[in-house]
């Protein structure tokens, strides 16, 4: 027996299939091809070459230097998102809303923009900067100035990610397990992390992937001398402007790479972060 | 372990929560504390526990001052509204919390904590759910569970803040009577959070009434019932029958209806109020009361048959409502519309401007003669 299904806006097979032409094609033009050709490009000169390009010392010296400053801000912004977060979502004081907005600034502020305000800063001619000069201290156009800026424009995301879950969740849970004795950090072991742990990682693989692809901000502060103060992504630029077109899109293809590896990550952590949402449901009956 | 509550006080900014509070929970007593949303129970039960601290004030537990000393060394058990149950660890887990946390030197062995989480989840009849997560148990399953969790210290005050709020009727009434059970044979002195009239009567052995950061009145179910020291209380125990006047001699008046007072009272206006089983319905006017009444409704589901009434001739806020006995419907027979009377046995006076309450009392010979009754 047939059953006809009442019909809603977009049930009309043209208008589904239409759209999924659409996207289909935006997809294809807008991400898929330009990846492909990342490769592509990078190995038109063979494979030869593009071990070559991988292996050159500059490069090999700017993979090390764009690991160094993840490696650095990752932990720094772990730290600091679950403190923040933590400061904002347990505790009721004057200026916490404020404090809440102004997490969002480095979003909010261009990249570039916030390289210029650390450079006027910390630079040599900058009030700080100066008297650090005094002091044998140089933080811009050096590694640590990178790592400062990479901080400053990464330093959202924990928070963001931990805020509202650890608004819903609430404090209730802590005060069961304070009452029942358990100490500070028994109770960060024990009860909060173990609930805040898939969006932590997520914010984690957010910042990450930030870290390693940032530009804006990177290029004002490091003064891209080659072999020392060179990240990856702006090596792509040098290579690019020194016409060498393969070198360029051998690292760029590196930076794509990591990019792909974020995005099955991050796939994964959001699954599990549904899945511990809504769980175990199904498994109710299963005893 | 008696709870003493000295002179507590807790402003939340310019909001004051509590006002200079004092109670004192004897040993192996169970205390509820009673009243609407905002009157500061739950505050009051969270500094009992340390979640929060007084702005003045002392809290003594056996005569020992606690007031400093931390939540965790209180060692108080602790229900918290929503459970609060740790949400990624099975039921064992909760349970066995409070003993896994313990210093190293203090912590009993693996298999012996084991044997005291299943202990306790077999005293709550929940033993066969050791494994589950706390989103695969129901409500009631919960709640048992927060209790279980809570006394795996083997506190000896127990606190509980709407412990069956959230809960079903049925439910509820199971887990009332099973606390009421766990309470006698434990023997630790509980205090609980209810809005719920009827769970503070039931359960508790004193009940203290709180109204905006005040305690009304402490007294045990019975006394509170029948003897409240306020209008407040009054209005929020149970249903009242209230009939306001203006006293001219020793008559009480308003349009049609008038009650007769035994003794001339001092005030010019009084409310009288009035217990659904303080008042007799009859055919007749009383010789003390003309209080004309028309049945609007009848409900017969119950220990007794309950009539909302309106007034004829005079005015009430609210509509009346009296109970008779079946026997009494089934010979009296009324229907929907039929009109009567009110007869007070006993009554409230609140004098205007007045808080407190005056009990009266009509005797025999100043009521009616008994054939006119129903």
């Amino acid at each position: 027996m047939q059953q006809r299904k009442t019909m809603r806006a977009g049930d009309q097979p043209w208008v589904k299939w239409s759209l999924i032409a659409l996207a289909m094609i935006t997809t294809m033009l807008m991400l898929v091809i330009p990846l492909i050709l990342i490769f592509d490009m990078a190995l038109s000169a063979g494979a030869g070459t593009y071990w070559d390009n991988l292996t050159n010392r500059y490069t090999q010296h700017a993979i090390g230097l764009t690991l160094l400053v993840a490696a650095l801000t990752v932990p720094i912004n772990l730290v600091f998102g679950i403190f923040l977060a933590w400061l904002v979502t347990r505790f009721e004081f004057p200026g916490r809303k404020a404090l809440i907005t102004l997490i969002d600034i480095p979003f909010a502020v261009s990249p570039v923009v916030a390289g210029l305000l650390y450079l006027l800063l910390y630079g040599s001619n900058g009030w700080l900067g100066s008297w650090l000069m005094d002091r044998d201290v140089q933080l811009m156009f050096s590694w640590p100035g990178i790592v400062m800026v990479t901080v400053f424009v990464t330093c959202p995301f924990v928070a963001r990610e931990l805020i509202p879950l650890m608004q819903q969740q609430g404090r209730e849970e802590e005060e069961a397990g304070v009452v029942l004795g358990a100490t500070g950090w028994q109770l960060f072991r024990r009860v909060t992390l173990p609930n805040i742990q898939w969006a932590l990682l997520y914010g984690v693989v957010l910042t990450n992937a930030r870290a390693v692809g940032e530009f804006g901000a990177v290029s004002v502060v490091s003064g891209n001398i080659r072999g020392e103060t060179n990240t990856l992504s702006l090596h792509v630029e040098l290579l690019y402007q020194d016409y060498n077109v393969v070198g360029a899109f051998a690292s760029a293809s590196l930076l794509a790479g990591i990019a792909l590896l974020t995005i099955v990550v991050k796939s994964f952590v959001e699954w599990r972060q549904a899945r511990q949402r809504a769980p175990l449901d199904d498994l109710s009956d299963s005893r | 372990m008696s709870i003493s509550i000295e002179g507590i006080s807790k402003h939340f900014g310019s909001f004051q929560a509590l006002r200079d509070i004092s109670l004192d929970v004897p040993d192996g007593q169970l205390v509820g504390l009673l009243g609407p949303s905002g009157s500061g129970k739950t505050t009051l039960l969270r500094i009992i526990a340390g979640l929060e601290t007084a702005d003045e004030g002392r809290i003594l537990f056996q005569g020992e001052d606690v007031t400093r000393l931390h939540v965790r060394e209180r060692r108080v058990g602790f229900v918290f509204q929503h459970y609060a149950l740790f949400r990624h660890m099975t039921v064992a887990q909760n349970v066995a919390f409070g003993l896994d946390v313990l210093p190293a030197r203090e912590r009993p062995p693996a298999a012996e904590i084991r044997k005291r989480v299943q202990m306790l989840l077999e005293m709550v009849q929940l033993g066969h759910l050791a494994q589950r997560y706390p989103v695969q148990l129901s409500g009631g399953q919960k709640q048992r569970i927060a209790l279980a969790r809570a006394l795996s210290m083997k506190p000896q005050i127990l606190l509980l803040d709407e412990p069956f709020g959230a809960l079903d009727a049925k439910v509820r009434k199971d887990l009332r009577r099973w606390l009421r059970a766990l309470h006698e044979e434990f023997h630790f002195t509980s205090v609980f959070v209810t809005h719920d009239q009827e769970e503070a009567l039931e359960l508790s052995d004193q009940v203290a009434v709180m109204s905006a950061g005040n305690i009304e009145q402490v007294d045990s179910p019975q006394k509170l019932y029948a003897q409240p020291s306020s209008r407040f209380v009054f209005d929020f125990l149970g249903q009242v029958n209230v009939f306001a006047g203006e006293v001219e001699e020793q008559v009480l008046r308003q349009g049609e209806a008038w009650v007769r007072l035994p003794q001339p009272p001092q005030a010019q206006a009084l409310q009288l109020y009035m217990r659904s089983h303080e008042v007799h319905l009859q055919t007749m006017p009383a010789a003390h009361a003309h209080l004309p009444l028309r049945i609007d409704s009848i409900s017969l589901v119950g220990a007794e048959v309950r009539l909302e009434l309106s007034p004829i001739g005079w005015e009430s806020e609210e509509p009346w409502e009296i109970g008779i006995t079946h026997a009494q419907f089934n010979s009296w027979q009324p229907s929907r519309g039929d009109q009567c009377y009110a007869a007070p046995q006993v009554s409230h006076a609140i004098a205007q401007g007045a808080d407190a309450p005056e009990t009266i009392r009509w005797q025999a010979g100043e009521m009616d003669d008994p054939a006119a009754m129903i």
